[in-house]
């Protein structure tokens, strides 16, 4: 009995590598740490009522993006453990499937985990405000995607304690990730805890294309929208056509392995290639689905800086939409060298390089709007200034790969990864510390402090330029991806070691930025007027905080860049008569969202072990959930007229 | 949702359908459309990977060995008339008719579970009888994911207008159970459109070519 307890738990939990034995006991303390102190200060009901069971798409954006903040703790570590393991030849720091463990997770993480949950709490946040709507179109959709991510990511990150990891790469390719060549659970984490996360960021992409298209503020037609919001809507056009691929190509490879089905097997007339075709019809729209967002963030903060309106605002709309058309139609060009022929690499050749030429615009669109502005370099500025060309090389490098006859030259080699890491450090993770200093006033009511942003900033722009400009030439040396050590005397290792400094740097960068965090929550500037950028746009029309309803008053929109328009009214002494304030229609909080996201978790968790036991009774619970949920009625309340005055009171608005 | 977003469409709500008339069932059917054309990628990808592996049977039995075009009229006669009886009660909500919605949402699932009961027995037979389950080729496994994976929304859709038949008998026909009853009758016929698909896509084919 002793015995067969041991060796399921010797099976069960990761053993064997003192790392991992540290990162359980970290676990541990840090969770018993965090129930210890939520019973010590009573703050479970607090937490419950106030965040767990939110239908507020402001509180609803902060949990997003504090789970993104932490998965991109973890994706860095990743990351620092690849460039330590890598800094000289023939290190033993990680072995190979260790080494090959922690890439699949770094990519996985930062793509899924980091990137897309990070966009969608600045969306959450931005995007109501932005067109002066009160929630979003689905308010308990919205808590139900944010309670399926957050739950798809803890069972993927449970894969690193309990069963062991994925170790088959961010792609996933097949046959090599089948049962046949990946036996154990790692691959099932993989597959399920992404396919969770996978169905909340489709329902999102549903409620923010409906939010968009029906809520907006009277008067503010689709080219009068902040630049920041079409982005989003074209964001969740992608969502909605993509992800539904992506769906299905998980929920095959799952039934590959847990039912012995043969899509992408070698064996019984699978086909692995069709695979890497599926993968990818959702994989090339996605880089554009953590990409464009990030587009309309610096296309709100270089405008809101240089004091000027956009220039070209009607062409960036439309290269955004030929850049979504174009992302549907590029997907082979990420498997040039396996066996396609001539005619079919020319077509996705030359659709790839066309994506240039509508990115290009919007480059120079930003440089127009730069042009004769009244430049503020606030921390958000600077992130969107070193954005351009930072992210001009990776794209340039971009249309360098597209090019069918030469990608077999940089195929899979280091000159890729610095391509990728280019266009997705310098754009989506330059966007989203600019997106963050920019909405935090707006999230919190406080300011970051812009000493210590600045210097978060150049030390990590500088870093990220030390780290992967030496890469692309380590590429064209010849060192290959994915590989976990390599040999002394091939003239790599000064470029290794170069590397490792940077990717430390970048961590340094991080670690002062989450300082900043802690530091400002304490000392940092209040922002008592709601409008401490002198803004353009509506969000920064409300007070900072925003209150539970957004707006007291609906406002009502005759122009683009509608708040500036507004305060110049002001300014002239047209300013709007008061009005009376009107009891306000809000959605009430619910607990089914993650109680139903909880049971999606235990399902998923049945899956990844194959314990149909726990997996059915999961699956039940789910299916509960959703009958619960269609049987309630009572689902809204009306905020009473003295509470509305009381609240605007506090914040110097009553009108 | 919010008294705001009403000014926006100030049409004469008297003039519109029941499900149409509040602000959120108007959001609720379009992004109901959204979900369908989501589906429609899903099902999409579905049959490109069943086509693409059509002929992979591995030396296993082929769409020629297994498929009888009898079953599979039944069924399709099953399912079609089923879409029909939904457009039906969709027709006496129009009416406001609470005994015809019901009375024809019954018989749609009624049909509807026929049409479960026949796919599942034609899924028993190719597994048991004919030696053809899911593990036997990638022939056989797109073409049980495929089915399935419609097999599986009709289920749902079971169930779903279930439950909106309890809340019709208790709360009558107000502007939330009418929206709930329309957007089930698209998921119905959504269903239908699909099953017309497959029947072309897998069963035609499969026996033609």
């Amino acid at each position: 009995m002793i015995e067969s307890i041991k060796s399921f738990m010797g099976w069960f939990f990761v053993t064997g590598d003192p790392m991992i034995y540290g990162a359980d006991a970290s676990i541990a303390l840090a969770s018993i740490g965090i129930v210890a102190v939520l019973t010590y200060f009573k703050k479970w009901k607090w937490l419950w009522e106030e965040w767990l069971t939110t239908v507020d798409h402001k509180k609803i954006g902060i949990m997003y993006i504090i789970a993104a903040l932490l998965m991109l703790f973890r994706g860095g570590v990743d990351a620092l453990m690849m460039r330590a393991q890598l800094t000289l030849p023939n290190l033993h720091f990680l072995d190979a499937e260790h080494y090959n463990q922690v890439f699949t997770t770094h990519g996985t993480i930062m793509i899924i985990f980091v990137a897309m949950p990070f966009i969608f709490g600045l969306m959450n946040i931005a995007v109501p405000l932005q067109i002066g709507a009160r929630d979003v179109a689905f308010p308990f959709l919205n808590a139900l995607s944010f309670w399926l991510f957050f739950f798809g990511a803890m069972l993927f990150n449970l894969s690193f304690v309990i069963g062991g990891s994925p170790d088959a790469g961010w792609s996933s390719y097949a046959p090599y990730a089948g049962a046949e060549m990946n036996p154990g659970v790692g691959q099932n984490y993989y597959l399920i805890g992404v396919q969770i996360s996978g169905i909340g960021s489709l329902a999102t992409g549903i409620n923010f294309l409906v939010t968009i298209l029906k809520m907006r503020a009277p008067g503010m037609t689709l080219f009068k929208m902040p630049l920041f919001t079409w982005s989003i809507l074209i964001t969740s056009v992608i969502v909605v056509f993509a992800f539904p691929a992506f769906t299905v190509a998980l929920a095959l490879m799952s039934i590959d392995r847990l039912f012995g089905a043969h899509f992408f097997t070698i064996a019984a007339g699978g086909s692995p290639m069709l695979w890497a075709n599926l993968f990818w019809f959702w994989g090339h729209p996605e880089v554009y689905i953590v990409l464009l967002p990030v587009f309309g963030i610096f296309s709100e903060v270089i405008a809101t800086f240089a004091h000027k309106t956009l220039f070209g605002y009607a062409v960036m709309v439309w290269s955004m939409v030929a850049i979504s058309v174009l992302s549907f139609i590029t997907w082979l060009h990420h498997f040039f060298t396996m066996g396609n022929t001539a005619p079919v690499n020319a077509f996705f050749s030359i659709s790839t390089m066309l994506i240039a030429i509508p990115t290009g615009v919007k480059i120079f669109n930003w440089l127009f709007t730069l042009n004769k502005g009244r430049i503020q370099f606030t921390t958000p500025m600077l992130w969107a200034l070193a954005f351009i060309p930072n992210f001009t090389i990776g794209g340039i490098t971009g249309v360098m790969l597209a090019m069918a006859p030469a990608d077999y030259q940089y195929h899979n080699s280091y000159f890729l990864v610095a391509h990728f890491h280019s266009t997705l450090i310098a754009g989506t993770v330059f966007g989203i510390f600019c997106g963050l200093h920019y909405w935090w006033p707006k999230m919190f009511g406080y300011l970051l402090d812009e000493t210590k942003g600045k210097w978060a900033f150049w030390i990590f722009m500088i870093s990220f330029n030390i780290c992967f400009m030496p890469m692309y030439f380590l590429g064209l040396m010849g060192m290959t991806r994915r590989m976990y050590t390599y040999p002394a005397g091939l003239g790599w290792t000064p470029i290794n070691v170069v590397m490792t400094i940077g990717a430390v740097g970048m961590g340094v960068g991080f670690i002062i930025m989450a300082y900043n965090i802690v530091w400002s929550a304490i000392h940092g500037k209040k922002d008592k007027t709601g409008d401490p950028w002198d803004g353009r746009t509506l969000e920064w029309a409300t007070s900072s905080p925003a209150a539970e309803y957004n707006f007291a008053h609906i406002p009502e929109v005759s122009t683009r860049d509608a708040f500036e328009a507004m305060k110049e009214a002001e300014r002239k002494g047209e300013a709007d008569s008061k009005k009376p304030y009107a009891p306000i229609h809000m959605p009430s909080n619910t607990g089914i969202p993650v109680i139903m996201s909880a049971f999606m978790f235990v399902a998923g968790f049945g899956c990844v072990f194959e314990w149909y036991w726990m997996a059915i009774p999961g699956a039940i619970g789910v299916i509960a959930c959703m009958i619960a949920r269609s049987f309630v009625y009572d689902d809204h309340h009306f905020i009473p007229v003295e509470d509305i005055e009381r609240t605007e009171a506090a914040t110097g608005r009553l009108s | 949702m919010t008294d705001a977003t009403l000014s926006l469409h100030e049409k004469d709500q008297s003039k519109l359908p029941l499900e149409y008339r509040t602000e959120e069932g108007d959001l609720r059917i379009v992004g109901f459309w959204i979900f369908l054309a989501a589906e429609l990628v899903l099902f999409g990808t579905l049959f490109g990977s069943y086509l693409v592996l059509q002929s992979h049977t591995a030396g296993g039995p082929g769409p020629h060995d297994l498929f009888e075009i009898g079953p599979v009229m039944a069924e399709t006669i099953v399912l079609l008339i089923s879409s029909f009886t939904c457009g039906l009660s969709t027709l006496e909500l129009r009416r406001h008719n609470k005994k015809g919605l019901i009375g024809w949402l019954i018989v749609t699932i009624l049909l509807g579970l026929v049409f479960l009961g026949l796919e599942i027995n034609e899924f028993y037979t190719y597994a048991v009888h004919e030696g053809a389950p899911i593990s036997r080729s990638a022939f056989l496994s797109g073409f049980f994911v495929l089915l399935g994976t419609h097999g599986a929304h009709v289920t749902l859709g079971i169930v779903w207008i279930a439950g909106i038949l309890l809340q019709l008998g208790k709360r009558g026909i107000t502007t939330v159970t009418a929206r709930k009853a329309f957007m089930a009758g698209l998921y119905w016929h959504f269903l239908d459109v699909v099953w017309i698909f497959i029947f072309t896509a897998v069963y035609l084919t499969g026996l033609v070519i």
